[in-house]
């Protein structure tokens, strides 16, 4: 029986990682204070993230957001101060 | 006794802690790249300070799963004592050898200067030379010394007497709103369960010659003697 190999390109996957609600973030606070200071009265809150972006070699988006989630719990989110979300971009 | 001492690329703690060792502890000291699979037959493991990897990802992090810590973690297991001061203290909580985390300091400022603390403990192998309520003058250098833990864990590590440090005022009041990086309940170091691995943000190191302004951190290392010769 012949196999067919496809060249898949990997797939891209974007991670935001973020401060959990109950987190002080005072470089959130800072960035807030200096927007005010620099001339945007409207602005509220600021939290400040991280923001991730990588390739993945797996066939399947569901395989590559599996993946990457086993990353966040590993290494790249800690989950006892921050929360993360995945985006795979097919 | 037989020390080991981790060093991380970044570590620059790590001779300092092992003189320490040396003139103190009377230790036969072994500094372990991070890179090693195993560790040697050790009677105790110091973790030091510096900035392993650079602080990259988060203080701690990478180093944390550097291959010398799966070694580190099974001599915790056998109740080998492990002490990790600064960046060793964010490693300590990175592998989940101590529970919470060190976020930035609340005042977003390196914070490098003498503070008073007050020892919470006597009940460990390190502290046991201190008595309860002692206070101890000791440095800090850090960015990232704000401990944090949730509420259950914090429960946790009163009732069970785990918080080995406060940092304090100059007359024993321990005061949240004026700890030098915001530190929930001004905490400094803590103790695992086993209370054989403690992890603080000050420098016992560089308390412990006339020559540094304070020598007493060398009461923790000569605690370590008695115990592990």
């Amino acid at each position: 029986m012949a196999l067919i190999q496809l060249n898949r390109k990997p797939l891209k996957v974007r991670i935001h990682i973020t401060l959990k609600p109950s987190v002080l973030d005072p470089q959130g606070k800072v960035i807030e204070q200096s927007l005010k200071r620099i001339g945007f009265p409207q602005i509220g809150q600021v939290r400040q993230g991280k923001f991730l972006e990588l390739t993945i070699n797996e066939k399947e988006p569901k395989d590559a957001e599996a993946t990457a989630r086993l990353m966040c719990e590993k290494l790249l989110a800690n989950t006892v101060i921050e929360d993360y979300s995945i985006e795979i971009i097919t | 006794m037989k020390a080991a001492v981790i060093v991380f690329p970044g570590s620059n703690c790590d001779r300092d802690v092992a003189s320490a060792l040396r003139k103190y502890a009377s230790a036969q000291v072994k500094m372990v790249w991070h890179g090693e699979s195993a560790l040697p037959e050790v009677d105790f493991i110091a973790i030091p300070g510096g900035f392993a990897y650079g602080d990259y990802l988060r203080a701690g992090a990478i180093a944390a799963r550097s291959p010398v810590m799966e070694s580190v973690l099974k001599k915790a297991s056998a109740g080998i004592p492990i002490l990790g001061i600064c960046n060793g203290f964010q490693v300590l909580t990175e592998c989940g050898l101590l529970p919470g985390t060190l976020l930035r300091n609340r005042d977003l400022k390196f914070v490098c200067k003498t503070v008073t603390l007050k020892v919470a403990t006597s009940d460990s192998i390190f502290t046991r030379d201190f008595d309860r309520n002692n206070m101890v003058s000791m440095p800090i250098a850090h960015n990232d010394g704000n401990y944090y833990a949730n509420p259950e864990t914090l429960e946790s590590l009163t009732s069970e007497n785990r918080i080995a440090f406060h940092y304090c005022m100059k007359d024993g009041s321990v005061n949240d709103d004026k700890s030098p990086n915001g530190s929930q309940m001004s905490i400094a170091g803590i103790l695992s369960k086993s209370r054989r691995v403690l992890g603080m943000m000050p420098h016992p190191e560089r308390a412990t010659d006339l020559e540094h302004g304070s020598t007493d951190g060398k009461a923790m290392f000569t605690a370590l003697v008695n115990e592990l010769a």
